[in-house]
């Protein structure tokens, strides 16, 4: 028994030690900065005290047990193997302290649900994998990509801070404003978590989801797709900026005035050049993570653009495939997801770079008409 | 109790075959046991250094040893294989060898179809892990494969996938019904239902709660094949279809499952706990009747899996409250096998502490299951490294210790010889330590904010991944230690007499050790 007891205790020695010496272990989940998360973290705290008072009683009459009643010490066993009584009440306690949990849980969750009267409204699409974020009223959308280098994911490079955590576009939200969110995705299931706002939702494709925050402190809060979503499904992080409401119109005023921007760049003259600037920056972005940066793919799955057939002859395909995509397989449709220009940069692109050199280019013009044929 | 044991007179009429045929022809109960017990383990082994790939690649931050989409199919098939190749064949192999002995019946009721249950097991893991060398990869869409990433998304080899489950099904339900047969068919005079073992008991509702849904889970496969196939659109919304319609039928199959994975440890637990107390099980009735109550809420709990998928309130509530509930017949298992143990005399062999950690650590998996409960904060926790460290809490120390444990318990009446007490507890020490060291940090990643089924992450997750990796490789290892004890068991060792363990009860006692190849051909009297 000696020797159980001094294992138990070098295990318990073990498991807590490097957690006393390095304090910033996270352990707990964090309250977190809006009501709803604050009421989670109560409903968590309080269900997790629950069940460390039940195991302290049954595991005390566990222990009590095994160290009173052991046949080494001579005990000799009782014979009794019922009790009305006993048994009744320990089914009836346990229902009791969990009617008492289900009242503030009801609550909580009725406050939740509640997506009415909302200040802002966004739309939310999830894309393998990266965000895209539609500010409805305002009439401007844009992508929100992992901005970790790849280098610092294969180990070439340091990691930065925020690895994996970062983004290009960051969604940005005004405080104390009820923002609601509506969620759904262009191809497979995915799930918008910000721990901090205690806000998780399905992006499921073909149906839209509801939720909403209200955050009150200014601040950059991070999380992370969680529902698997394919082989970058670890790489598509959520990065919120909750910003003070005058900030907040200032950057909506200048998102707008950008995009407008976009729509005359499509009415620009471009030179072949310019197009392979711009698209080789879109294709990191877009295409990269299945056709890879050296455009050899990954067949069988994600087929090499370089030396391919379609990017090297067959034009009109290439347009088609983009825009359209190729249903029934991991190649999505672009047409919504990039602009003009980036699609014809981008095209161009594949039909120019890694010894591709058909030197031809689509002007975003042309991509512009192609669309509206169809 | 008492019976009539005249066995060892036949058994010298008809032994077994001999050579390769006695296996693939055998209809005999025992040696399909031994087969199923065998194939589970190797599963064990084939599941569990796909773990060892993954806590490998989660040592630390970065991509190191394998690509995403490897990992992926990595955690898929892991899943898949622990699930359906380890723990409910281990179950199964149980079965067989126990029931017929705790009845007190000479065989399973269906011998014949007991031989074709158990070979069809090899030939559906054959396809599903062969699906790792065809193009495109193995599965990769989790071992919960969801629409559309499991249709539209699906690798080539999804087709196969398909169709080993489908083979996998009709091998469980042929052999629920042969469970279900025998214990209602097959009992010696004299054994009510309220006499039967508690192992029978769970078993009985176990048998039963395969067939209720196994067929569930051949039609949402189906349904993925003609998807996949013949251009239905169930689980695709731009025909028509729902993808949250799959989660449905999924998990209805699913929650069912994770009790199929557990009951009949629970009934394993409950007979070692009252021998090496040495005193009676306390509240055998209120067992039974709460087996009974959690098989029935099974049924009606499913959604608990999906309370992100943005059900309407009213269904929240409600599979908030039937999920709570399910808590309170769990509850009085745990307190019924803590009663059994107070005022006995307990004695701590290897079965013994592996069934009194099961009940401290499956303990603690039922808490976190009841946090998981709490549908606000389960927003919080959905998909995260806690739901990891839940599941495996009550699958690691509560089935898979519920077979090592009965494994110990009933090796002596297999092989009829006593196993090496001392590398047995070293077993149990290692695997205890190395259990908790792999699965208890995963609660602080999950609540840290770690999702799940990523093959990377950020880096405040690093100090706790490496110890659980650390924690995995050791658990992993030890398992080697079980395969030696059990192979010196069956080579040699003490002779175990016909009731190796003085408190423990039962028909299977009274047979000697080894039991002989055929038992009961005579019923015994149940008293
Ligand atoms: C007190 C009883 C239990 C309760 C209240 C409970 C509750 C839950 C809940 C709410 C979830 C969903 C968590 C989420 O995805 O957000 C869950 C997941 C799970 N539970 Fe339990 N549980 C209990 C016991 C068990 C037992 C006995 C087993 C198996 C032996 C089990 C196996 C699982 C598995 C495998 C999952 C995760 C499946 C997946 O998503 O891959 N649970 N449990
Ligand atoms: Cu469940």
């Amino acid at each position: 028994m000696r020797v159980h007891a001094k294992r138990a205790v070098a295990l318990a020695a073990g498991l807590l030690l490097p957690v006393t010496v390095m304090a910033d272990w996270t352990m707990n989940m964090s309250p977190g900065v809006t009501s709803t998360s604050n009421q989670i973290f109560s409903l968590h705290m309080t269900i997790l005290w629950i069940c460390v008072a039940i195991g302290v009683i049954v595991f005390g009459v566990m222990f009590w047990s095994i160290f009173a009643h052991r046949k080494s010490r001579g005990a000799k066993p009782a014979n009794f193997h019922e009790n009305t009584v006993v048994e009744v009440l320990w089914t009836i306690i346990p229902l009791a302290i969990l009617v008492a949990m289900a009242i503030p849980a009801t609550a909580t969750l009725v406050e939740m649900y509640d997506t009415t009267e909302s200040d802002v409204d966004i739309k939310i699409t999830g894309y393998q994998w990266r965000w895209q974020y539609e500010y409805i009223d305002d009439d401007f959308s844009f992508f929100s990509n992992m901005s970790t280098p790849r280098d610092q994911i294969r180990n070439r490079q340091a990691k930065g801070e925020h690895y994996l955590l970062e983004v290009d576009n960051p969604l940005v939200i005004p405080v104390g404003k009820k923002v609601r969110f509506l969620l759904t995705a262009n191809d497979v299931i995915h799930s918008w978590w910000v721990p901090a706002f205690g806000v998780k939702k399905d992006a499921i494709p073909g149906f839209i989801n509801e939720t909403w925050t209200r955050v009150d402190v200014p601040g950059t809060y991070r999380g992370q797709c969680t529902e698997l979503c394919g082989k970058d499904h670890g790489f598509m992080p959520v990065v919120v900026k909750a910003v003070p409401e005058e900030e907040y119109n200032e950057w909506v005023a200048e998102q707008r005035e950008m995009a407008e921007m976009e729509r005359q760049l499509t009415e620009k003259d471009w030179t072949l050049d310019e197009l392979m600037e711009r698209g080789e920056r879109a294709y990191a972005t877009a295409c990269a993570s299945c056709h890879q940066a050296d455009g050899t793919g990954l067949p069988p799955a994600f087929p090499a653009l370089k030396g391919s057939q379609m990017a090297l002859e067959d034009m009109e395909g290439h347009i088609d495939i983009v825009v359209n995509g190729a249903p029934g397989t991991a190649m999505q449709a672009f047409g919504n997801q990039l602009s003009e220009v980036d699609l014809a940069a981008v095209i161009t692109y594949e039909r120019n770079a890694w010894g591709n050199n058909t030197g031809e280019m689509v002007t975003p013009k042309e991509i512009f008409d192609y669309k509206n044929q169809q | 109790m008492s019976a009539v044991a005249d066995t060892h007179t036949q058994d010298h009429h008809h032994g077994p075959a001999k050579g390769i045929s006695r296996w693939l022809l055998t209809t005999n109960h025992k040696d399909i046991g031994s087969m199923y017990l065998i194939f589970s383990f190797a599963m064990f082994l084939l599941g569990g250094s796909m773990a060892m790939v993954i806590r490998a690649e989660l040592f630390q931050p970065g991509l190191q040893i394998v690509e995403p989409e490897f990992f992926n199919q990595m955690t898929t098939m892991h899943g898949l294989i622990m699930v359906f190749g380890a723990v409910m064949p281990a179950f199964v192999g149980l079965a067989n060898w126990m029931l017929p002995l705790m009845v007190g019946a000479p065989d399973m009721a269906l011998p014949r179809m007991n031989n074709w249950s158990f070979w069809l097991l090899p030939c559906a893991f054959l396809i599903l892990v062969s699906t790792l060398f065809m193009q495109g990869g193995a599965p990769d869409f989790g071992w919960t494969f969801y629409a559309p990433l499991s249709t539209t998304y699906g690798p080539p080899s999804t087709t196969f996938f398909i169709f080993a489950v489908h083979i996998m099904g009709v091998s469980s339900i042929m052999g629920a019904i042969n469970v279900i047969a025998t214990i209602l068919n097959m009992r010696a005079p004299g054994m009510t239902l309220m006499k039967m073992p508690l192992f029978v008991w769970t078993w009985l509702i176990t048998a039963f709660l395969l067939i209720a849904v196994m067929p569930v889970l051949a039609g949402v496969v189906t349904m993925m094949l003609m998807d996949i196939h013949f251009g239905t659109s169930f689980f695709d919304a731009s025909g028509g279809g729902d993808p949250v319609l799959f989660q449905h039928v999924f998990w209805f199959f699913g929650h069912p499952e994770v009790y199929i994975m557990i009951l009949p440890a629970f009934g394993a637990i409950s007979h070692i706990v009252s021998a090496f107390s040495r005193k009676p099980l306390f509240g055998y009735a209120s067992m039974v009747y709460a087996v009974g109550a959690i098989a029935i809420m099974s049924f009606m709990v499913w959604a608990h899996h999906m309370f992100t998928v943005g059900m309407p309130l009213a269904g929240q509530l409600f599979f908030m409250y039937a999920t709570m509930l399910i808590a309170v017949p769990t509850g009085v298992k745990v307190f019924n096998w803590v009663t059994t143990m107070f005022r006995g005399s307990l004695s701590f062999e290897a079965p013994m502490l592996f069934s009194v950690a099961f009940i401290i650590l499956f303990t603690i998996g039922g808490f976190s299951g009841l946090m998981l409960a709490i549908a606000p904060a389960d927003f919080q926790y959905h998909d995260t490294y806690f739901v990891v460290a839940h599941f495996h809490y009550v699958l690691v120390p509560g089935a898979i210790f519920g077979i090592f444990a009965s494994a110990y318990f009933w090796l002596p009446k297999w092989t009829g010889h006593m196993y090496d007490e001392t590398l047995a507890k070293t077993h149990f020490w290692l695997s205890f330590i190395g259990m908790n060291l792999a699965f208890f940090p995963m609660h602080f990643l999950g609540l840290a904010g770690m999702p799940r089924r990523i093959p990377d992450y950020a880096l405040q997750f690093t100090d706790f991944n490496m110890i659980s990796s650390i924690g995995a490789f050791m658990f992993g290892a030890t398992q080697l230690l079980f395969l030696f004890i059990v192979v010196k068991c069956v080579k040699g060792g003490k002779k175990a007499p016909a009731k190796p363990w003085d408190g423990a009860e039962g028909l299977e006692w009274t047979v000697p050790s080894p039991a002989p190849y055929h038992t009961f051909s005579t019923p015994p009297e149940v008293k």
